[in-house]
């Protein structure tokens, strides 16, 4: 019964949602200001009714209601509460009701931070959401629905899928869903300028919160799948240019170009159409990753789940949001042509260097994504692209992207030229070609030299980023918090370099078949296999191996690698036995039972690999301190009014 | 022409790349089995009802065989058992069935109850053949062609359509080559 209305209320937010887009493109659009506020009340209703459906599928799961085909196929009666939990996104079909649920939340927030915006710009977003919104629920009620009933009811369930089963992937699909979901807001406000015609530069002030706070979801998303990737599958890698990872990452790519090319509309009301564009290309690509995953149109390590007959109706939706908000741009944006010039070392240069090699970047992993499809379209047979495409290609746009980033930083605005922080950039730039050696050298003996230009590039990263905030310090100057978190995010990606760099030059790697007892040589440890015993779980049994790492004769670590063998889908995992620290991962997973007491192992040593999720976490975390600063801290309804008369005048 | 028309092209020249891929998706579908072409994987369980005896797949060899793997928990497979019956009673082809992570009694006492479409019956109780055979859910179904390679799977519950139409024209293909 609770699941028949769980249903209901899906539909009962759907035609919600409907009223919102209606009412809230209507309103502005017929000069009726009272529908406008219909699509708050829209908003509101919407909440409640995807909150019942989301309860419902919940109540289904943790009460292992098994006549419901989603919980069957996606859960057991042995599989622990918390996972039952996290089933709920464990496939394709509670996957669209997160999407749902995090894109009414983030409409929610949008609703109540609106009051500073002029009335119709708001009423606008939110019909351009309530849009989005109905498209993913009319999917979802259509092709994909979580409330199916399977009858008769099965006994028990066909259990999660092990792979998901696990902390950090239970957790990863909310968080980086909100970043996914989240860039839906700065689509929202750039179709709503563009519908306008706004020509100023006010809502690109708007936009950035949102923006920036998007943009850190995702980063830390994409961070935790990388770092769930790296323990969980078992073979040590932390990336692996996957689609569906690429299907995120090329959205972070994106937005990090339009966090950018926001700060020059917003300080000087350059580059609109193209910050315009940037919010709709960002979006699109979430859009049209959603569209590679679930369509199986590319096959993928993590795809799920995969039909041809969702892939029809993302790709109408894809056409209709994508090619409207494109159709919308090329109408609306030649009038938003602005003059003002800036010297070829400026802040503004920069950042505009910082978009086009963003945008080249994203366009080399989208290139990369879609070369097999394309090869497939033009007849050319078919093709695989990996690492060795995408890992050189990448950095051509990216190195000099890190090398200027030193210097833009501190490059004035518009007239130009460094300024007084042109001693200290110098000097910190030798520094860093000193650091970068000796780490190499002295630290990993390594003689690569992309090493020692990944270590310099990490180093003057850091060091340049602390410039700013060290000198007005010294001058006893306040330090804003916008400052404060810009200097964070670019330290952030330069640990993140160095943390990349080292583990790509610097790991050492081995495969190797021990019997108890036995031990190898790698990179000064000595790993010592030390038998294992026969574990069980909740919902599996197993093969847990120890092998002891000594390093000069003292214990540093004891790793427990593991086999799980989940009886439900009797599919077999590898959980690796990791020791972690700041200089170094050791990292043992168990292969095979080779016969005679012996296993095959692959052992690591990877050093500086923490660096790449705690440089992430330090970016995103930069971003939003970004948000505390004053420049957002506005109740500015005398703003608003003047921009609403603008607007008054704008709307033809 | 208007400069700011570029992206929607672009975007236009993607759409119809995807409309072609899209249109090959299903067929990645099924190249997606990765034992489909190759040689079935080692088939050697215990009888279920006649454990002195054992089920093999070189048993079956020079003959056309569709393995399935079946088990009274799964309630898909309950649903499939009527098409099973059918494709007995066509005669074209023996079932083999592997009863997958069961209970023997409960096993016996679900065909006794629906009937028994198979020719002979594997126990793989602690699903190691199953594993070997890439199973990741029951029902499953394999059909294997008198040189021991897997020509077609099902995966989820058999129907009598998909049996016409993606089983049954292996076999009549066979047939037409060596008459």
């Amino acid at each position: 019964m609770l699941v028949e209305l769980g249903h209901f209320s899906l539909v009962l937010a759907m035609l919600m949602s409907a009223a919102q887009a209606w009412f809230g493109l209507a309103g502005p659009a017929l000069r009726q200001p009272q529908w406008s506020a219909v699509a708050y009340s829209a908003v509101a209703g919407q909440l409640l009714f995807v909150g019942l459906a989301a309860a419902a599928l919940l109540h289904a799961f943790i009460g292992n209601d098994f006549s419901v085909l989603y919980v069957a196929s996606n859960s057991n009666s042995a599989l622990p509460t918390f996972y039952r939990i996290a089933a709920f996104w464990g496939a394709h079909e509670g996957s669209l009701l997160l999407w749902i649920c995090v894109l009414c939340l983030w409409t929610v927030a949008v609703a109540l931070r609106s009051h500073h915006l002029p009335r119709p710009f708001a009423s606008r977003v939110l019909g351009v959401l309530g849009l989005v919104s109905f498209g993913f629920m009319l999917f979802t009620l259509a092709t994909s629905n979580p409330f199916r009933r399977l009858l008769p009811a099965a006994l028990d369930g066909r259990d999660l899928n092990p792979l998901l089963q696990d902390f950090a992937l239970a957790v990863h699909p909310p968080i980086l869903y909100a970043g996914y979901v989240g860039l839906s807001v700065g689509f929202a406000f750039a179709c709503a300028t563009l519908i306008e015609g706004r020509t100023g530069q006010d809502w690109a002030r708007w936009m950035r919160p949102w923006t920036i706070i998007s943009w850190a979801f995702l980063g830390c998303g994409i961070a935790l799948g990388s770092w769930w990737a790296y323990y969980e599958l078992g073979w040590g890698g932390y990336w692996f240019w996957d689609p569906v990872e690429n299907a995120s990452f090329m959205p972070w790519l994106m937005a990090t170009a339009l966090i950018h090319s926001l700060a020059v509309t917003d300080k000087r009301g350059l580059f609109k159409s193209w910050t315009l564009l940037l919010a709709i290309g960002a979006f699109s690509l979430s859009l049209l990753g959603t569209f590679l995953v679930r369509s199986g149109v590319l096959v993928s390590v993590h795809s799920f789940a995969a039909d041809p007959a969702r892939g029809v109706f993302i790709l109408t939706f894809l056409v209709i949001m994508i090619g409207g908000a494109l159709s919308l741009y090329a109408w609306r944006a030649p009038r938003l042509v602005s003059s003002a010039g800036f010297a070829l070392v400026s802040r503004e240069s920069m950042l505009l260097f910082n978009n086009i090699l963003l945008v080249v970047a994203t366009a080399v992993v989208f290139g990369g994504t879609l070369a097999p499809l394309i090869a497939e379209t033009l007849g050319l047979g078919t093709l695989s692209v990996g690492p060795p495409y995408f890992s050189p290609s990448f950095m051509v746009p990216v190195l000099p992207l890190l090398a200027l980033l030193g210097v833009g930083m501190h490059a004035r605005w518009r007239r130009g030229g460094l300024g007084d922080a042109r001693r200290p950039v110098l000097t910190i730039a030798a520094l860093a070609v000193i650091l970068g050696l000796a780490i190499c050298l002295g630290a990993y003996a390594s003689r690569s030299v992309l090493a020692w230009v990944g270590a310099t590039l990490g180093c003057w990263l850091i060091l340049s980023s602390l410039i700013d905030p060290v000198d007005r310090m010294r001058r006893k100057l306040s330090l804003p918090a916008a400052i404060v978190g810009m200097s964070m995010a670019h330290i952030g990606l330069g640990v993140f370099v160095l943390g990349v760099t080292l583990v790509e030059t610097a790991t050492v790697e081995r495969d190797v078949a021990l019997r108890a007892g036995q031990g190898v040589q790698l990179a000064g440890y000595t790993f010592t296999y030390e038998g294992g015993e026969n574990i069980a779980g909740p919902n599996y049994n197993g093969y847990r191996g120890h092998v002891v790492v000594t390093r000069n004769g003292s214990t540093v670590a004891q790793l427990t690698p593991e086999k799980r063998n989940y009886w439900v889908q009797g599919s077999v995992m590898t959980e690796a036995g990791i020791s972690a620290s700041w200089t170094r991962d050791l990292f043992a997973a168990l292969g095979e039972d080779v016969g005679a007491g012996a296993w095959s192992l692959r052992l690591q040593y990877r050093p500086l690999i923490r660096f790449i999720w705690f440089g992430a976490l330090i970016m995103a975390i930069g971003g939003i301190v970004t948000l505390f600063d004053r420049r957002y801290a506005y109740a500015s309804v005398a703003s608003a009014e003047t921009a609403d008369a603008t607007t008054q005048r704008a709307t033809p | 022409m208007n400069r700011f028309l570029w992206p929607l092209i672009g975007f236009a020249l993607l759409v119809v790349v995807l409309i072609v891929g899209l249109r090959h998706a299903p067929d990645k579908e099924i190249i997606a089995s990765p034992l489909i072409g190759k040689p079935a994987p080692t088939l050697d369980v215990p009888d279920l009802i006649d454990s002195n005896r054992r089920v093999t797949g070189t048993a079956q060899a020079g003959r056309w065989y569709l393995l399935n793997v079946w088990g009274t928990w799964c309630v898909e497979c309950r649903a499939e058992h009527a098409a099973l019956l059918a494709i007995r009673d066509e005669g074209r082809v023996p079932i083999i069935g592997l009863n997958w992570k069961d209970d023997d009694a409960a096993a016996i006492a679900w065909l006794s109850q629906l009937g028994n479409p198979y020719q002979a019956i594997g126990a793989d109780r602690d699903g190691r053949v199953a594993i070997d055979w890439g199973v990741y859910g029951a029902p499953e179904s394999f059909l294997v062609n008198p040189q021991g390679v897997v020509v077609e799977k099902q995966t989820g519950v058999m129907t009598a359509e998909i049996w016409k139409q993606r089983f049954l024209p292996h076999m009549d293909a066979q047939r037409g080559v060596a008459p």
